[in-house]
């Protein structure tokens, strides 16, 4: 008998049950779709194409006992041969995997999160431990809502769009204008003249047909910020004023809705995330507006095209951390990223206990949350 | 003498400078010096020779409304940051 022969052996759905109950330490060699239409519990997945490159990296021990199988045997046959070329002293190979389950071998069925095309789509992120497939289908089911889509609304849009983001809504009611294309790059020289909101979705809607797109063109005011942001959980604030953003953070801290912010000034962003009664407010880090010549919008100053690129992929990031509960926001810390000499800075902000909107005094204290309510079509 | 960060549209106040050094033991004293050597950026943030209450300041990036205020001590190494906010989106 050959080395490789005292190794590996082929048993029957019987003995593999046994081995199984000794502890042999199961290897599914089949493909990851296979795997996902069942598998036994417990096992590990390291496909066959994969056995030469992750096989140091999977199976550390070459002395424990394993027990390989795909479906007929062919496929574990061929892995088994290549590892106890390795050295691996002691393998298992099941013959039949109807057979394990026939005998009464554990067997489960996960859970179908996404569709076969999701699952392709998005495989560089469901690959991240932190997203998987429960993560992406976290992301499909969520809805987030853009005050803005201007500069910092259009790289926010793209990103939240192409990630799969299940539902986008974009409140504006500006016109796409030749002078916004040098930064806003939702949208195109062909819809100048065209509603923002409709320019945008068109993009979105090529980048991703799954992204349900909503156009809320119109100008956010005390008398629609309620019903606009109820439906959503969690809001983008690029807007160019403060009165809106006032506004909108009143709202937001209202109805329980983290907002992540974001602010530009020629070559000068600012980035934050408002987690109502957790950490800060807008309220809380700006008791009070400057005078509007000490904050001119960007029609009046100029921006750098990158600018609310930047700040708008940072924006995004947040969101994304919200949406998973993953990683830590920027709650209670204001970033400010400084284009001309590439800086980074951050100070730290706090929850004013004498803030009107959400201090000790806040009238929104026993406001109960809304309930997620329906997105209006 | 401590640093003083200038924000970006206060900036055509100091000569065009990002941070501008200043001395004094509190923030009120870095601040009357730094508004006695820039007269301008003086009459752009203070009212009846006040801090206006729309410029944040933190030191060493803690804000000083939650310090002593205008009393904050600040050391020679110290960063003073002031900050309005921003609007444009």
């Amino acid at each position: 008998m050959t080395e490789q022969s005292i190794s590996l052996r082929h048993v029957d759905a019987r003995e593999a049950l046994r081995l199984a109950a000794d502890g042999y330490r199961i290897v599914d060699v089949r493909e990851q779709v296979e795997w996902d239409a069942g598998h036994i519990p417990g096992a590990t997945l390291l496909p066959l194409a994969d056995v030469a490159s992750r096989y140091a990296e999977v199976l550390t021990d070459p002395n424990a006992p394993l027990l390989l199988h795909c479906a007929v045997g062919a496929r574990s046959a061929r892995a088994a041969t290549f590892l106890a070329g390795r050295g691996f002293t002691n393998i298992a190979n099941l013959t039949s995997l109807a057979d394990w389950r026939a005998a009464g071998g554990a067997w489960e069925v996960p859970e179908q999160l996404l569709t076969p095309a999701q699952a392709r789509r998005y495989s560089r992120q469901t690959l991240i431990p932190e997203i998987g497939q429960k993560g992406q289908r976290r992301l499909l089911d969520s809805k987030v809502l853009l005050i803005g889509a201007g500069g910092l609304g259009s790289p926010v849009a793209l990103y939240l769009a192409a990630s799969g983001i299940g539902t986008i809504g974009l409140v504006d009611d500006d016109l796409v204008d030749e002078s916004n294309l040098q930064r806003q790059v939702v949208h195109t020289v062909g819809r100048i003249g065209q509603p923002k909101t409709a320019s945008a979705r068109v993009t979105l809607e090529a980048l991703n047909p799954e992204t349900r797109v909503i156009e809320h063109r119109e100008r956010l005011s005390a008398d629609n910020v309620e019903r606009l942001i109820a439906g959503y959980d969690v809001i983008v604030d690029g807007t160019d004023n403060f009165d809106t953003r006032y506004v909108l953070n009143d709202a937001a801290v209202k109805l329980r809705k983290p907002v992540v912010h974001g602010s530009i000034y020629r070559w000068d962003g600012q980035v934050t995330t408002f987690v109502p009664f957790a950490g800060p407010c807008y309220r809380c880090m700006y008791p009070t507006q400057p005078p509007e010549e000490l904050a001119p919008a960007c029609a009046v100053a100029g921006v750098l095209g990158v600018l609310p690129g930047i700040a708008g992929m940072l924006q995004a990031n947040e969101v994304f951390k919200l949406l998973l509960g993953v990683g830590e926001t920027l709650a209670g810390r204001l970033l400010m990223f400084d284009a001309m000499n590439t800086e980074f800075n951050e100070v730290r902000i706090w929850r004013d206990p004498d803030c009107p909107a959400c201090g000790d005094r806040s009238p929104f204290l026993a406001e109960p949350a809304t309930a997620r309510q329906e997105v209006p079509a | 003498m401590s640093s003083v960060r200038i924000p970006p549209v206060l900036r055509d106040e100091v000569g065009g400078q990002k941070a501008v050094e200043a001395s004094g033991g509190t923030v009120s004293e870095v601040l009357d010096q730094l508004f006695a050597a820039y007269p301008a950026l003086g009459a752009r943030v203070t009212e009846d020779g006040r801090l206006s209450r729309f410029i944040n300041v933190y030191v060493n990036a803690r804000d000083v409304r939650y310090q002593q205020g205008l009393d904050t001590t600040v050391g020679p190494d110290d960063t003073v940051i002031l900050l309005p906010a921003m609007a444009g989106g």
